[in-house]
């Protein structure tokens, strides 16, 4: 087994392991702080899949920004909130939450079934992609790439986004606001 | 070289173990979190495949876009939070069951 495979295997038993963490804990702060290190370990497995632009970006927006949003709210949401959820009952495995685990098993057993019956190395444009020389190696620096695609193939998508961003600035500022005196 | 089976494998089990939390939990913070591991687990399929377009990136690209789409939503997903807390004093979305008037 090579480095890669060793990693790739570490990477993905680190990020299932703390996701079921995430949904087994009873405590809220930490499951946000288990689902740091699932965010950690996808970013990995981003650089094993040649992607490491998109893993920095995963590391800065994710981890810095959005899961300390998420623990600012819940800070800000108050101590009774604390209380509540560590009086709700809360099994891992109880007989209310089998219509939950029978739609998760059923939908895992279509899901792993289409991914080992369509041999997704062997999809045409995979193939010709290999054939071509047309798959990122491990030692391309390809964010240059990324940036001057970003500008140019991917242009319209960029500004619909931008403007998207700032529509939900707005929506955000505008609910968190506080309700004027009647 | 990892096979594609073997990342296809990996996000689908990240999927279903978020399906399982989007049903089962009483916490609207939990069932936030969820939803971003799930646009994770499909983020990393989009990662996998964009590997074998080295010209045009679409696989990273749109990988980008749905990181930043998700933290668009997760700002207005908690300020609408916030203020659900404020007029229920509860998080739970089954207890949420009455319109404004």
């Amino acid at each position: 087994m090579s480095m890669v495979q060793f990693l790739f295997y570490l990477m993905s038993f680190i990020a299932l392991a703390s996701a079921l963490f995430v949904a087994a804990t009873k405590n809220l702060v930490r499951s946000i702080f288990m689902f740091f290190i699932t965010l950690l370990a996808l970013a990995g497995l981003y650089v094993l899949a040649m992607a490491d632009f998109v893993a920095i970006t995963q590391v800065v927006i994710y981890v810095g920004g959005i899961l300390v949003l998420i623990l600012f709210a819940f800070m800000l949401s108050g101590k009774e909130n604390l209380n509540y959820i560590s009086e709700q009952q809360n099994k891992f495995i109880s007989i209310g939450k089998l219509p939950a685990i029978l739609l998760a098993v059923l939908f895992l057993i279509v899901l792993v079934n289409v991914a080992i019956n369509i041999h997704p190395d062997s999809l045409p444009w995979i193939q010709k992609s290999v054939a071509y020389k047309n798959y990122i190696q491990p030692d391309a620096a390809m964010t240059e790439n990324i940036g001057v695609n970003l500008m140019t193939r991917y242009l319209l998508p960029f500004e619909a986004i931008s403007i998207l961003l700032m529509i939900a600035l707005v929506g955000a500022a505008h609910l968190s606001r506080k309700e004027a005196k009647p | 070289m990892i096979s594609l089976t073997d990342f296809m494998v990996v996000s689908a089990v990240l999927f279903c173990i978020g399906l399982y939390m989007i049903v089962s939990k009483h916490n609207a913070i939990q069932i936030l979190i969820v939803i971003e591991l799930m646009l994770n687990a499909a983020i990393l399929n989009l990662v996998a495949f964009g590997r074998y377009d080295r010209v045009a990136n679409s696989g990273q690209m749109f990988a980008l876009f749905a990181i930043v789409l998700a933290a668009a939503t997760t700002a207005v997903a908690l300020a609408i939070i916030l203020n659900v807390y404020k007029r229920y004093k509860t998080i739970d979305p089954g207890k949420i069951d009455n319109l404004k008037d």
